[in-house]
């Protein structure tokens, strides 16, 4: 299929090839704008800023609805109390699921670190580390649902107020707390590679049959710190406004 | 720098653990400094200003050091930070409608039953 080759910006001979494989290759072929940035990474900011846009899309929405009904919003401090101990604390549960993220954050920072130094051992157990981690959040957040849905709060409605609290508590604490559960197995399938010595050896991945060094599990943090970023700004406006 | 899969020159991101551990704590902080704003039930402007600022600081620090965007080169910032600033037009915007939507609701609207309001009492 290849035809003939072009000389790309930095000098090197890239192949012309036709067809819809043509296609691939043109908008791949190495017209290299982020210097000295593995592709993966700058591919996975570029995945980011366009799950930015989503999740503004439902925090925007969010912030119509709120601002434009007439009825009395349910009060989130009260909603999300928690009675620990005899004594009923306000948001508890919300404020622990922060502290967990954050520090989920803190040790996939690290095992970015010990990855570069290829310290397999340690990067593996902050992996799977911040993996627990995650999955306690999900765990709690499925608590948390369940607490709300026996005290009567659907997406159509709740008991507290205004009908709009509900469908904006599912959608936007439901889609964060599905990217974290994508991101969980992410990090077990990360942690597995590192732990066999797939990217030492830069194996062909599971899914894409790329091959990857520890750059690898950077782009894998990049992931998980959006998810926590994305929190910060849900914690912020849903559950503390 | 190291050697990437097509040869090319790739840097890699290495810090001392100790900036991660500062790092994180202070996420750790200003976390428990915006849940106190709660537990404190502080109101109105001060409790939104200070809502704002503890956010933005965590942003701001997990973006910068924790994602690395600090340390990456400037044309990278400017393709993920530029576009997301476009997002305050968005919510300029959505915000003005909201208010709108709110004031037709209150002028024309019986209070929360959503029924219309006119000269000869409501109708449907």
């Amino acid at each position: 299929m290849a035809n003939e080759a072009v000389v790309d910006d930095t000098g090197r001979s890239i192949a012309v090839v036709e067809g819809l494989q043509g296609v691939v290759t043109d908008w791949s072929s190495d017209q290299q704008a982020f210097k000295r940035v593995p592709w993966g990474k700058a591919m996975m900011w570029i995945f980011l800023l366009s799950d930015t846009f989503i999740f503004a899309c439902f925090l925007v929405g969010y912030m119509m609805v709120r601002s434009s009904t007439t009825s009395a919003w349910p009060n989130p401090s009260e909603v999300f109390a928690l009675t620990l101990f005899g004594k009923s604390i306000p948001l508890i549960l919300i404020a622990i699921m922060t502290f967990i993220l954050i520090s989920s954050s803190g040790t996939m920072a690290m095992a970015v670190k010990f990855g570069y130094e290829k310290n397999r051992k340690i990067t593996t157990i902050l992996l799977v580390v911040t993996a627990m981690f995650g999955a306690s959040f999900v765990g709690m957040q499925a608590f948390e649902w369940s607490k709300l849905i026996e005290e009567g709060v659907r997406p159509w409605g709740n008991p507290m107020g205004a009908t709009q609290f509900g469908s904006c508590f599912f959608m936007i604490t439901g889609f964060h707390g599905f990217h974290v559960s994508i991101g969980v197995i992410f990090l077990l399938i990360v942690a597995r590679k590192v732990w066999k010595g797939d990217l030492e050896n830069m194996k062909p991945g599971f899914f894409t049959t790329r091959r990857g060094g520890y750059e690898v599990v950077e782009i894998m943090g990049l992931y998980w710190h959006f998810v926590d970023l994305v929190w910060v700004f849900i914690f912020a406006f849903f559950y503390l406004w | 720098m190291s050697e990437s899969q097509e040869g090319a020159k790739v840097e890699q991101q290495q810090h001392p653990i100790s900036t991660y551990f500062w790092v994180w704590g202070g996420l750790f902080v200003l976390s428990t400094l915006s849940y106190m704003v709660d537990y404190m039930q502080f109101q109105g402007l001060l409790r939104w200003s200070l809502i704002i600022i503890f956010m933005l600081l965590k942003a701001g620090f997990i973006i910068a050091i924790f994602m690395h965007m600090f340390y990456e080169r400037l044309a990278l910032a400017c393709a993920i930070l530029i576009p997301t600033s476009f997002l305050a037009v968005l919510i300029g915007l959505m915000w003005l409608e909201a208010n709108n939507t709110n004031m037709t609701r209150d002028t024309y609207l019986d209070e929360g039953s959503g029924v219309m309001v006119t000269e000869h009492g409501s109708s449907h």
